[in-house]
């Protein structure tokens, strides 16, 4: 029977690899991703996970040895942050592109400058456009699970698309949390072997990464895309077949008495549990909100998002990266967009807060709430704002 | 025979735009970029093979007499085979039109 | 470097696994020296190559010239893509998944993909001791781009981000030592090589291959359209960079120098500069530093060799 322990996430997350069976670890330790790499050396160097591990010597590199090792059909894992995430950046659209399936967890940390290795999702905004599965987590529980979901996922020979798993740097990364681990037999069940259909093998020599000129390049990328809407059927499906065997429930856009609220506020990320403490006080006091999470964010859950908020007449998002000279919260301005065509929608308004690993707390989201109520009624001669900035 | 590039539809590509037919650039016929074409004189070749060696195409072949010439359908001219050849068994003439 | 019969060309391999067909340049010296190299390596080969002239040349989509599994990724990883490759093969055959072949996995990239752009991700994995064969295709700029100054462009050659004018001799710095940074990280194989020299080229990536470990093969590819020489002097000019010491052919085993061929006396840098457009600008003073420079470095290979 699974049991319940104990356990820091980045270990965690080690754990949940070793069930998995990864073939090859290519990794670059950095803040605060360390322990999710150092923990893997741990399980290959005591032979208990048994898989090659690379340490290569930046990421840009990691991400590139991940693109080899799963072009040649070997199960692929790796682990980022940060700059990080932003030194494979040009790496990425190639993974995607190339349709080479993979697994990365993200612990989320803020972009320099000034240097800070703490959590916010710039790391995770600054990679939208790269063609990866996106996913967002909000504690340890999840974060096991839906890596496990993510091997699942990528290797479906109807997705066959890398998977990105962005957990809080720090806030997830680094606490110990009760996790239920699934048995190596529910696993092996769950998840089937990892077969690429045209793997570089000299029985059948293929060529990869032809260049195409502007004649071809339109149909390559349309190609790209079709595939990367299509993922969210196989999504769907993983976590429904997820929900049967492990008893835990998984949404592209989680709702927490959202149904009935007048107003909504959007969160993604670790720090939606503590806008539910506030969520829950201001209940209690009779006002009609709720929330709304993020979890799928690419392919982008268009219609779960809209169902979700129709009936609200307020839509606070709160952000935690910013993007500057535009529209301030890069998920304000994703759910603005989603919700531009729809007759019927909720005022939108935008803050920006968290950055750089600041808390925000229960009494914080009330106000940002409060805020959010006032602004959408008065308006403002701000796009956003940055919540809790000293003056 | 493989759809040239402006013909294929984003259904055509295979998955990561992988190409899947080994060495299917041989279709192209990059003879037409000579202006000189080598002339191989079997009464002087003494079939050493050099010529064929030192190709950047690879495309010096060897008849059933032994004797090498270059196939026309890929020869883009540029003259190394003469340069190379031991006993002067090749001379570049002009590409006619 | 062996004798051999005149006769031996028709002993090598037929089968063109670098298929015709390919865009290269007339006359392309690169050409040659990959289609060699292939000749030596055979078919269980997986070859990742960096951006640059091969690549491009070899891998319009949707044609391809590779008769042998190749992939392409980006400019500066070759090496790091090669790692992950022989990691991910070693493990598939350990658990099982395909069957136990001996696949070398072969990286090729040019002089920008290898010594600059490419360097750490070189450096990386030869450090780390993976099982892979490092070509480098060395023809002395970014030649696919359009003749720009690399690391490797020899001093006072004229490129087009380091032309030759009224204030500039052209390349300003000497030729990067890329053989001997491969050697200082101790992997068992290096190796220099020129397809003038076509068997000793095939023999060195053979014996590169047959390591267990990182090798490493420098080969100098003569190009006409970069180097400003008629087309058909290609492999003429790679002869004369061999016999005027600018390009010694040698090996490096285990720690141990070795020269691949010595002549009694260099020829006169002038032989070989002489055929190339890049180096016409160039004074009395700067081609008797360079002759002086190459002797030097000549004198001091053969006594790292002795």
């Amino acid at each position: 029977m699974a049991k319940r322990v104990g356990i820091e996430v980045s270990l965690a997350i080690g754990e949940v690899v070793k069930l998995a069976n990864a073939d090859v670890v290519a990794a670059y330790p950095i803040t605060p991703q360390t322990h999710i790499v150092e923990h893997l050396a741990e399980l290959v160097a005591n032979g208990e996970l048994d898989a090659q591990y690379i340490p290569v010597e930046s990421e840009h590199s990691a991400m590139s040895a991940c693109l080899g090792s799963s072009a040649v059909g070997a199960r692929t894992f790796t682990a980022t942050a940060g700059q990080g995430l932003e030194l494979m950046h040009e790496v990425l659209y190639v993974a995607s592109a190339m349709r080479l399936p993979m697994v990365m967890a993200v612990a989320n940390r803020a972009l320099s400058a000034p240097l800070s290795v703490w959590g916010d999702q710039s790391d995770a905004m600054a990679v939208r456009d790269t063609g990866w599965i996106q996913l967002f987590v909000e504690n340890g529980q999840e974060t096991v699970d839906n890596v496990l979901c993510a091997f699942r996922i990528s290797e479906d020979p109807r997705v066959l698309l890398p998977v990105m798993v962005h957990l809080d740097g720090f806030y997830i990364s680094h606490v110990i949390e009760p996790v239920v681990f699934p048995e190596q037999s529910q696993v092996d069940q769950f998840l089937p072997p990892f077969k690429y259909p045209v793997p570089l093998h000299p029985d059948k020599p293929v060529t990869m990464g032809a260049f195409a000129m502007p004649v071809i390049y339109s149909e390559a990328k349309k190609a790209q895309e079709v595939h990367l809407e299509a993922a969210k059927g196989v999504i769907l499906e993983c976590w429904k077949e997820f929900g049967k065997l492990f008893g835990r429930n998984y949404s592209p856009v989680e709702r927490y008495h959202s149904d009935d609220a007048r107003v909504l506020l959007l969160t993604v990320g670790g720090f939606s549990e503590t806008a539910m403490t506030a969520v829950d006080k201001m209940r209690g006091e009779g006002k009609g909100v709720g929330l709304v999470r993020l979890r799928l964010w690419r392919p982008f859950p268009f219609a779960e998002l809209r169902q979700a908020v129709k009936n609200a007449e307020t839509l606070v998002v709160l952000d935690r990266a910013i993007s500057f000279g535009g529209p301030g919260g890069p998920i304000c301005s994703e759910v603005k967009a989603a919700l531009y065509g729809e007759d019927k929608r909720p005022r939108v308004v935008g803050f920006v807060g968290g950055l750089g690993g600041r808390d925000i707390t229960p009494a914080g989201f009330e106000e940002i709430i409060n805020k959010g109520i006032e602004i959408s009624q008065k308006g403002s001669d701000q796009e956003f704002e940055i919540y809790g900035v000293r003056e | 025979m493989t759809k040239p590039e402006g013909e294929l539809t984003w259904r055509d590509l295979e998955i990561g735009s992988i190409v899947t037919e080994p060495g299917n650039a041989s279709q192209y016929q990059t003879g037409y970029w000579r202006s000189e074409r080598p002339l191989f004189d079997s009464g002087k070749c003494i079939k050493c093979g050099i010529c064929y060696i030192f190709c950047p195409e690879g495309c010096i072949e060897q008849n059933t007499e032994g004797y090498f010439a270059a196939n026309l359908f890929y020869c883009k001219g540029c003259g190394i085979c003469v340069r190379e050849c031991w006993p002067r068994a090749i001379t570049m003439v002009a590409e006619e039109e | 470097m062996e004798n051999y019969a005149v006769y031996v060309p028709r002993l090598v391999t037929r089968r063109e696994n670098f298929a015709p067909g390919h865009r290269a340049c007339i006359g392309c010296g690169e050409a040659l020296a990959v289609r060699l190299a292939c000749k030596a390596l055979g078919q269980n080969i997986i070859i990742a190559n960096a951006t640059g002239c091969m690549e491009i040349v070899s891998s319009p989509l949707p044609y391809t010239s590779w008769r042998v599994p190749w992939i392409h990724t980006l400019f500066e990883n070759t090496a790091a893509v090669a790692s992950g490759i022989e990691a991910g093969l070693k493990m598939m055959m350990k658990k099982g998944r395909i069957a136990q072949k001996d696949i070398k996995v072969v990286a090729m990239a040019g002089d920008g993909g290898t010594s600059d752009i490419g360097l750490q991700a070189l450096s990386g994995a030869m450090e780390r001791g993976h099982d892979f064969l490092y070509l480098c295709f060395d023809n002395e700029a970014y030649m696919n781009t359009g003749i720009q100054r690399s690391s490797a462009t020899p001093y006072g050659a004229a490129t087009t981000t380091s032309p030759a004018g009224k204030v500039s001799i052209g390349q300003f710095s000497w030729k990067k030592d890329m053989p001997a940074i491969a050697a200082a990280h101790n992997i068992p194989y290096v190796a220099t090589a020129c397809p003038s020299y076509p068997f000793d080229l095939m023999a060195k990536v053979a014996k590169g291959a047959a390591v267990k470990g990182p090798a490493y093969v420098h080969i100098l590819s003569p190009c006409p359209t970069g180097w400003r020489c008629p087309t058909d002097l290609s492999v003429r000019v790679g002869r004369l960079a061999v016999e005027t010491g600018m390009f010694p052919l040698y090996e490096v085993e285990n720690g141990k120098y070795k020269l691949s061929l010595d002549f009694p006396k260099l020829r006169p840098v002038t032989d070989y500069m002489k055929l190339q457009g890049r180096f016409r600008h160039l004074s009395e003073d700067i081609i008797s530093e360079i002759q002086q420079r190459v002797e030097k470095e000549y004198a001091r290979l053969k006594e790292k060799a002795s």
